[in-house]
């Protein structure tokens, strides 16, 4: 464990021996962390590292197991989110959580609304609201409904009902996401001024540049135990990377190219030029061969799930072509990627691939049905061998075919749902994390079901958050930053600390 | 038969459904000792159950087409004023007089029968895709859609019978709702043919299949290529067909059109003939047979209130609560509560 150098002020809050367990998980183990008066500090670490898991036992979501918590030298039990706020700390989080319908000041003092004669004191209210506002230099008509306007607005009032009452401390949930530059600018700002006052900030996000540009102090995570804390300053972009990422890099044999070894790909299935769509990714090209796996390499929220959705056709494109099989193409749904021998496995299993309480044989045969219509109803005969083939062939783990998809494991639903559009004999398939939530065992032959499909000579684009996967399963790599493609890689070339560096700024 | 297959039987989704209706049949045994006699007049069957089928037809025509709509996690409670639309339809354009010529009755209709009867039916037809088209095309909650047209559709009945009850004097009509074929009423049939219809769609086709995915998650189904939008249109469209059938049925039964009272709340008991058949209303896994039934215990259960002479006025009050008891015993909560019971002790 590393600490921090500089640490001569006294931690208003510190964390220690911090433990969480979930039935079968454990998400954190023996953390410390530290948050000082008039700093901003960051947790950085990948999907899973434990960053959530330490925000929720810190606001009183989830009360530890084991751990002390100690706030301006004396200890303090959190166990609910009331205990958290009673002792002054505030929460903003993700998605704004006040009520759209009712005025900027309702939504700040809701609650604790100013009354006289057992009325609603109107005007005291407003002008408190007002007040607090022009505190944070914003000056914006307070009787107005919430929902007039923007959501940077939004999340400042969100800010502002925090700071309404006492708050020493205050917990900033990943605010920017759906924040443009300016906006961004306009909460930093904010949180500087609040930094000014003394006030202790922890700072939430997946973006390095943000991090960089607020952060004082960086603690990372990594498998649910601390990695280090760093000042902002000692910490270099790349380095930083390669904490949260750990030493699995160069240890883990699981992350060696395998598909480099493989057969030379062969006709271009899909290519696509200056694809984009306004609002997630802009000007791609893309270009994927038959007997192939493109990896696309970025951290999230680099647009790799929006390219997939571009792909498929569940959003439009607004601009470029699409070509497949050197004709061109334009997908206005998913069925029109379909008919073009296209199918997608969705980041989100459950609300995007399965079908819950239908039969593992329903959800497998359920693609190749809508393709076929109504009226070319396959028999049940026909269903049960396309079920059971691929039952034998995957390694689908489940009583039945009548078993209800939804008690099947991830790893075995993942498996039905590549299932689901191999019965369909497509041209390519898109993987948005396949490996997400499911235990290692089951990545690994996820993986291997990967590779064995593409040697079938199927075009595959390959997206995770895992970039050790990524490198193992891809013959080249296209990376991401900030909704653009910025490089491809070739998979002899590649490692993860390639894919990094080209993400930090090195270029490729 | 051992325990294991006689809990396998109680554990199948109809049986309570069934239960339910026998024993409120067994009720009206133990009071009317003549209950389930049937007997043959002029080669015509009556007889108290006979009563229960003819008169709950209606009610199951209109719940059957709701049912695939509840199914994609929809609901229609227009359909109470599409059934008084299409009734109104009917009637005025059929109207009818009766002359004596040379002393023989002959009937005279405004248009011919089958016209009018077909376009009966494509006004209903034409309000379910209007239903579904707000749905599906534009997006709006089910419930919010068709109460545009349960609010709007009444108001259309009463457009079209100028307010008041038009009377039909045409004789072939009167058939359709009071008529009778080998021996037993010709409304029986037409509720077989509507059901033998939809389970053969829904079976023999993949529309079971795509209605049952869209309704446990619409994002997945449409991920995998479903038409969701295409089948969630002629879904509704169906349930206005049904509901034009239904109007059909009872404008003929009673021999005029009201629009102010046809189909008066039916909406609400077809939605809960369908939950009552087992249909949950969050979408998802659909019972045709369980509809039927559920239909036919609302049916027997007014006629239970009427025959024990339970006074008019407590009649709303006991068909609650007696739905209030077959509801409470499907919920899942309570099953498990029952279940659990017995380990603990």
């Amino acid at each position: 464990m590393t600490t921090a150098t500089a640490s001569a002020a006294v931690p208003i809050l510190t964390m220690t021996g911090i433990c969480k367990s979930f039935p079968g998980v454990r998400a954190l183990h023996d953390v410390t962390f530290r948050l000082f008066a008039g700093e901003v500090h960051t947790i950085m670490g990948q999907n899973g590292a434990g960053k959530s898991t330490l925000i929720k036992v810190l606001t009183g979501v989830h009360p530890t197991d084991a751990g002390q918590i100690t706030l301006n030298g004396t200890a303090l039990t959190i166990d609910t989110p009331r205990s958290a706020e009673a002792a002054g700390i505030r929460t903003v989080y993700q998605e704004v959580n006040l009520c759209p319908n009712l005025s900027v000041a309702e939504n700040i003092y809701i609650g604790n609304l100013p009354q006289k004669n057992g009325r609603i004191d109107w005007q005291t209210l407003n002008a408190a609201a007002a007040r607090l506002l022009s505190g944070l230099a914003l000056q914006i008509d307070v009787t107005r409904p919430l929902d007039s306007y923007p959501i940077a607005i939004q999340q400042m009032v969100a800010i502002a009902r925090a700071l309404s009452t006492e708050a020493q401390i205050l917990i900033l949930d990943e605010p920017t996401s759906s924040l443009d530059e300016d906006e961004v600018q306009r909460l930093f700002n904010l949180l500087r001024q609040l930094k000014a006052r003394g006030m202790a900030i922890l700072f939430v996000t997946h973006f390095l540049a943000q991090t960089y540009a607020i952060s004082d102090r960086i603690t990372v995570l990594r498998n649910g135990e601390l990695e280090g804390e760093y000042l902002t300053g000692d910490l270099p972009q790349l380095k930083l990377i390669h904490k949260m990422v750990g030493r699995e890099i160069d240890v883990d044999s699981l992350t060696q190219p395998q598909a480099a070894q493989m057969a030379q790909p062969g006709a271009t299935f899909i290519s696509t030029h200056g694809m984009g769509h306004k609002g997630t990714v802009h000007d791609l090209d893309l270009e994927i061969h038959a007997g192939e796996v493109l990896g696309l390499g970025g951290l999230l929220g680099s647009g790799r799930t929006e390219t997939a959705r571009l792909l498929f056709g569940v959003d439009r494109c607004d601009s470029g072509a699409v070509s497949i099989n050197g004709h061109s193409a334009r997908f206005n749904s998913p069925r029109d990627a379909i008919k073009h021998g296209i199918g997608y496995c969705p980041e989100d299993r459950k609300k995007e691939g399965i079908v819950a309480e239908l039969s593992v044989r329903e959800n497998i045969i359920l693609a190749l049905q809508a393709r076929r219509g109504l009226f070319r109803f396959l028999s049940r005969k026909r269903q049960d061998a396309i079920a059971n083939e691929y039952i034998k062939a995957l390694g689908i783990k489940t009583p039945d075919a009548e078993q209800p998809i939804g008690l099947l494991s991830g790893g075995n639903q993942q498996k039905a749902l590549l299932a689901r559009w191999l019965a369909t004999e497509p041209g390519m398939l898109i993987l948005d994390e396949p490996t997400r939530g499911i235990d290692v065992a089951a990545k690994l032959e996820i993986m291997d079901q990967v590779l064995a499909l593409c040697r079938k000579g199927l075009a595959i684009l390959f997206i995770s958050s895992e970039m050790g996967e990524v490198v193992r399963v891809s013959h080249r790599i296209a990376v991401l930053r900030d909704r653009e493609k910025i490089g491809e890689l070739d998979a002899g070339q590649a490692d993860e600390r390639a894919v990094f560096h080209m993400i930090a700024g090195g270029g490729a | 038969m051992n325990t294991s297959r006689l809990a396998a039987m109680a554990r199948h989704p109809l049986a309570l459904p069934l239960i339910a209706l026998i024993v409120l049949l067994v009720v009206n045994r133990a009071f009317n000792a003549t209950f389930f006699h049937i007997e043959s007049k002029d080669g015509h069957l009556f007889g108290s159950l006979i009563d229960i089928l003819n008169r709950a037809s209606p009610l199951a025509l209109v719940a059957l087409g709701m049912t695939p709509v509840i199914a994609t996690r929809g609901v229609d409670v227009s359909v109470g004023a599409v059934v008084a639309i299409c009734a109104a339809v009917a009637a005025v354009l059929i109207g009818g007089q009766m002359h004596v010529e040379n002393g023989v009755e002959v009937y005279v209709s405004n248009v011919p029968m089958p016209l009018a009867i077909l376009a009966a039916l494509a006004v209903g037809l034409i309000c379910g895709l209007w239903n579904g088209t707000l749905v599906s095309v534009v997006g709006m909650q089910p419930i919010i859609a068709t109460l545009i047209l349960m609010v709007a559709g009444r108001g259309i009945a009463q457009l079209l019978t100028s307010g008041q009850i038009i009377t039909i004097y045409y004789q072939p009509y009167f058939f359709l709702g009071a008529g009778y074929l080998f021996g037993l009423p010709f409304s029986l049939f037409i509720v077989a043919a509507v059901l033998l219809l939809l389970w053969l769609l829904t079976q023999r086709t993949a529309l079971g299949l795509f209605i049952t995915a869209i309704g446990i998650n619409p994002v997945a189904s449409y991920f995998a290529g479903v038409k969701a939008r295409a089948i969630t249109l002629w879904v509704f469209g169906f349930c206005g067909l049904t509901a034009a059938m239904a109007g059909l049925m009872i404008s003929s039964n009673v021999k005029s059109a009201d629009g102010n009272n046809a189909g008066l709340l039916m909406e609400l008991d077809a939605i809960l003939a369908v939950t009552l058949g087992g249909t949950s209303l969050g979408g998802g896994k659909f019972s045709l047979i369980g509809t039927v039934i559920g239909a036919l215990i609302i049916q027997t259960l007014t006629y239970t209130t009427w025959s024990l002479g339970v006074p008019p006025e407590a009649n709303l009050v006991v068909k609650a609560v007696v739905v209030f008891i077959v509801c409470v015993t499907q919920s899942d909560q309570l099953r498990q509560w029952l279940v659990r019971k017995p380990l603990e002790a």
